[in-house]
């Protein structure tokens, strides 16, 4: 089964094997054109509505935002806030809102397997204000369990901070229950959704997330933009941690300052507005496909992976049993990065190393791992050259060398 | 050298390295490179006496040509002076950037002498040269 036109992305005409899609995703033709057309057609500023291409801009931007509300169920249009990444989103969240939401002593709840963005906002902010970063033991899988996480709340634990999809070992955390547990302990559910979002439908509003972080070009989308979901009640409380054009009312010499109201207020200078468009053509076009047939496609996919590369002795396997189309993996006795260039060599792009999650070394005891990454464009075939690849393994040194 | 000749050496000091595990005793000076474009990651640690690397001894975790080059380099660099030392890498820089060389002091490192057909990695051939620099350094500045 092959659920997409793949003449849909351009790249792929040049033969290669693409899997890397945890790091960036391809993007399709429709994406590249919705920017240059606003680059071609209607290039202007937003929110400057004296002249007709600038009302165009405008209307475009703000139209995408509405399509984000949509795409992930949230309440209003005014919860979505348009960053440069889920990076930028986590560090607006964190120094923004939590800086005055949390007071000395409170906990915050990590696991080890999260992204170096979910991570170290939260230890700078440890380092400023006296709280307690703590991380909630994973399985032997290296998979959240939800009696892991009961066992971890205290009543000093104000925030869970984790990912939907975690993006090496790649375990779906039960977000629904995880939020139920969260609230009824008061505690503020932030979910990382840079892996998850691209792969599987998402819903805020049925599981009840109060912030939701994501990248752009993890979804078919270009680079440089980002969502950051949040509460009504919550963005209200949140300061900008940037300032400058588009996002105040007006200000004195004095210091009299006045700044506009959500989500623009947390928008600081020109904003990235072809990005945005591209962004949301890549929503149209994933939307047309359904998010649904894309999780099912991938879940497949993964099994097929790994139903092949089981037979092969030479490869270690780390994650098989996850539900989303991450695979980390070794060959025996090879170091990950001489993997990688090995099958570099035969057009497959594969990432070695410890894909920013460092801290994960200290649960599975391997600092550096080949890591494939599924989407939706990949096919059966294209799993068959990998195995075939890793199967004829024994002249990877004469290949690299 | 023919192509199987540096296969050769690599694997057989990517397999077993002179000198891996560190000593972390007392006179040895230690630094570390992460290789910014990659994940490799060595330590290097040299016991340098009157202005000679008395001895040195490596540790970390690399891919195959970081691995056999800092291997190779140690077990060259053992009982020369810190200018010798600086000679040498002088020359293997030049190797791995196409610029004249002598071929006959870097023995060995001619394994690397086509590195630079693969740009993404002359970063791993260039680790321990980037490690022992450092370590120069500090003696230098120390005293």
């Amino acid at each position: 089964m092959i659920i997409i036109n793949r003449e849909d992305f351009p790249i792929l005409n040049n033969d290669i094997i693409y899997f890397d899609n945890g790091a960036t995703t391809l993007k399709p033709k429709c994406v590249i054109e919705a920017m240059n057309d606003y680059y071609y057609k209607y290039c202007a500023n937003i929110h400057r509505g004296d002249y007709k291409i600038s009302l165009e801009a405008s209307n475009a931007y703000e139209e995408v935002r509405n399509k984000v509300k949509n795409f992930i169920n949230a309440k209003s249009s005014n919860e979505i806030v348009f960053t440069s990444g889920s990076t930028d989103s986590l560090n607006k969240i964190v120094f923004g809102f939590m800086m005055n939401y949390l007071n000395e002593g409170d906990e915050v709840l990590l696991t080890k397997s999260e992204h170096a963005s979910n991570v170290l906002p939260w230890l700078e902010l440890a380092k400023i204000k006296n709280i307690k970063i703590k991380y909630i033991p994973l399985n032997d899988n290296h998979e959240l369990t939800i009696k892991a996480l009961n066992d971890t709340i205290t009543d000093k634990t104000k925030v869970i901070s984790i990912a939907h999809i975690t993006n090496v070992v790649g375990d779906v955390r039960n977000i629904n229950l995880i939020s139920k547990i969260a609230h009824q302990h008061n505690i503020i559910l932030v979910v990382d959704g840079a892996q998850s979002v691209p792969h599987m439908k998402t819903d805020v509003t049925l599981d009840d997330i109060d912030f939701l972080t994501f990248s752009g070009h993890k979804m078919l989308g270009p680079t440089g933009v980002g969502v950051l979901y949040g509460k009504t009640k919550y963005l209200e409380k949140m300061v900008p941690i940037e300032f400058g054009g588009g996002m105040n009312q007006y200000f004195e010499v004095d210091g009299k300052v006045e700044y506009k109201s959500i989500p623009t207020k947390f928008e600081a200078g020109t904003p990235p507005i072809a990005e945005v468009i591209g962004l949301g053509a890549a929503i149209d076009y994933l939307q047309t496909i359904g998010m649904e047939k894309i999780y099912n496609y991938e879940k497949e996919l993964k099994k097929y992976l790994v139903s092949k590369l089981e037979k092969n002795p030479k490869v270690i396997l780390y994650n098989k049993s996850t539900d989303s189309g991450v695979l980390a993996f070794n060959l025996e006795g090879i170091f990950s990065q001489d993997t990688a260039i090995y099958l570099d060599h035969y057009n497959i792009c594969v990432r070695a190393g410890n894909h920013c999650a460092k801290i994960l070394k200290d649960e599975i005891n391997i600092k550096n791992t080949c890591r494939i990454s599924l989407y939706f464009y990949n096919t059966k075939e294209e799993i068959d050259k990998l195995v075939e690849v890793l199967e004829k393994s024994d002249d990877l040194f004469k290949v690299i060398l | 050298m023919d192509s199987e000749l540096k296969r050769e050496i690599i694997l057989d000091n990517y397999n077993s390295p002179f000198h891996k595990g560190l000593k972390n005793e007392k006179g040895y000076i230690k630094a570390n490179t992460n290789n910014e474009s990659c994940i490799d990651n060595i330590d290097i640690e040299l016991k340098i006496e009157n202005g000679k690397v008395v001895d040195a001894t490596f540790d970390g975790e690399a891919c195959a040509i970081s691995t056999s080059a800092t291997s190779i380099f140690l077990r060259k660099i053992i009982g020369k002076s810190v200018l010798e030392v600086k000679e040498l890498i002088k020359n293997y820089e030049n190797l791995i950037d196409e610029k004249p060389y002598d071929e006959e002091l870097l023995g060995e490192l001619m394994a690397y002498d086509t590195i630079y057909m693969q740009p993404n990695r002359k970063h791993c051939a260039l680790l321990p040269v980037d490690t022992i620099n450092k370590i120069l350094k500090e003696v230098e500045s120390g005293d």
